[in-house]
């Protein structure tokens, strides 16, 4: 990324992070049976695949990744017209554990939505919250059972992460005034 | 590319959506649309396609929002596919006809639309036999105006779901040919659908008798203009896409075909002139059919139709149009 923001993490500490929460989900479901990754539009998608991948390497287990889009359970709906995507869930959840997959967890807004959704889909036995950044600042009664990386942030600021799929490149920048470092 | 965003509040919300190219209060016909409105409906389309195909094809993204139809002409399919467009999209709906409403005592349609919003309806359906009708609503309603078929002039959810319809088919419509055979003169359908193929590259070319062809389009078919012929069998010749236009029984009356037999001759739709279009080539029609008539039983519901597609895809269109309307109100 050119310009001023130096990149919080970059490409390796990324795959790092990648890898470790890969190793968490599967500790903590004991193994990777009935695991679904469902990755939310749009960068959380990318991810949930990087870790099933990641999953895919050390335990011999092809997990479900599906995607996820919430512009349709969103709450400020009638603010803006957001884009649509279709959301494409390859397997049922019905009993299943879906870890849900963002890139940012900020508001938790998102993350209602999305259990709204998901909810559209089937019944799953448990379902968990990975994310790759979280930057605190909850309006909402959720927290993430698998976290990246904290980076506290001021709420003028704005964390961006960029993934080689979407935007051609690995890194999580913190734009306006100078970061809080963590 | 990145850009340093000020939040001055804290219900910032999530990450804002990447800005959409809506922004229009209407759709009065499909003349006005942008290419990024027109990517914007095909795009968020297939989202729709997607929550219709779940076991619950239904969200509540616009619930307390109320939709009317507003119907002076009669329908099956428009009216009941905007309703259950509103319907899968949580919305309130509330259903119109000419015949047992105020309209029969003489209410005008300015009045009728303004009482409509005056009980908390934002999106008004309109079907009316007189070409316009729906741009006099729009200019005298604060709600959103959708129209759904007006006289001869414009049907533009049709055109919508027919370039949706041939893009899951062909992908991009660039230089594919497009051919529309029948009433044009009368049809709404395809005066809508001109502007939206027109738009997306393709070649289209009108086909039909004289009396039923417009006099006022070019015969030259210059880049950016349609192509106009008299003769079907030459003009399917390497066809993408063949889309055959209902003939009403009434153009025989009024003179404008010697007889429906002679009709049939010239240019109804089978599977013999078919041969002639390209291999995968479509089959269209906007419904409702005069089977035997414009296009024959077996062409109508042979491999190459995609007729009930055009009819399922019709409600995901229109869950996008309405729902690009009600939530770009108040953006």
């Amino acid at each position: 990324m050119s310009g001023e923001a130096e990149a919080l993490l970059g490409p390796h500490e990324i795959a790092r992070v990648v890898r470790r929460l890969a190793h968490e989900i599967v500790e903590n479901n004991r193994g990777a049976a009935n695991l679904v990754l469902v990755g939310l539009l749009t960068r959380g998608y990318p991810l949930a695949r990087r870790i099933a991948r990641a999953i895919d390497e050390f335990e011999a287990v092809a997990v479900p990744v599906g995607r996820l889009d919430v512009a349709l359970y969103r709450d400020d709906v009638g603010r803006r017209p957001a884009p649509v995507r279709p959301s494409d869930i390859p397997v049922s959840i019905d009993g299943a554990t879906v870890v849900l997959v963002d890139e940012v967890l900020f508001t938790g807004r998102t993350v209602r939505a999305a259990l709204d959704a998901l909810m559209d889909f089937g019944r799953p036995a448990r379902v968990r919250l990975a994310v790759l950044v979280d930057r605190g600042h909850r309006e909402l009664p959720i927290r993430p059972d698998f976290v990246g990386k904290n980076i506290p942030t001021a709420l003028y600021q704005s964390v961006k992460v960029r993934l080689a799929e979407t935007d051609g490149e690995d890194g999580v920048y913190v734009m306006g005034e100078e970061a809080a470092h963590a | 590319m990145l850009e340093i965003k000020e939040q001055p509040t804290t219900t910032a919300g999530p990450e804002p959506a990447a800005p959409i190219g809506w922004r229009s209060k209407d759709l009065l016909d499909t003349d006005t649309l942008s290419l990024a409105e027109i990517e914007a409906i095909m795009e968020t389309a297939e989202a729709m396609r997607e929550v219709r195909a779940r076991p619950v094809g239904k969200v509540a993204t616009l619930r307390g929002v109320t939709v009317a139809t507003l119907f002076y002409e009669q329908s099956t399919r428009t009216r009941a596919s905007f309703e259950v467009a509103a319907k899968a999209l949580g919305a309130d709906v509330v259903n119109l006809t000419a015949s047992g409403s105020s309209v029969e005592k003489g209410e005008s349609l300015v009045d009728t639309v303004r009482t409509l919003e005056a009980i908390g309806t934002s999106v008004i359906v309109m079907r009316h036999r007189s070409s316009g009708a729906p741009y006099l609503a729009a200019a005298n309603s604060g709600a959103s105006i959708i129209n759904g078929g007006d006289g001869t002039h414009a049907h533009p959810t049709q055109a919508l779901l027919d370039l949706f319809t041939m893009r899951r088919h062909c992908g991009s419509l660039q230089g594919k040919k497009v051919v529309i055979v029948g009433d044009v003169l009368h049809s709404r359908v395809a005066r809508s659908n001109i502007w939206t193929l027109l738009a997306s590259g393709a070649r289209v070319v009108l086909c039909g008798p004289p009396t039923l062809l417009p006099r006022a389009l070019s015969m030259s078919g210059e880049p950016g203009e349609c192509e106009v012929t008299t003769g079907f069998d030459e003009a399917i010749g390497g066809a993408d896409v063949v889309m055959a236009l209902r003939i009403q029984k009434e153009r025989q009356e009024s003179g404008l075909i010697p007889s429906l037999r002679e009709y049939i001759r010239g240019y109804q739709l089978n599977a013999a002139r078919l041969q002639r279009a390209n291999p995968g080539a479509l089959v269209m029609h906007p419904g409702p059919m005069n089977e035997g008539i414009e296009i024959a039983p077996d062409v109508a519901h042979g491999l190459a139709s995609v007729i009930e597609e055009q009819v399922t895809n019709g409600v995901a269109v229109r869950m996008a149009v309405l729902y690009l309307i009600a939530t770009g109100r108040t953006a």
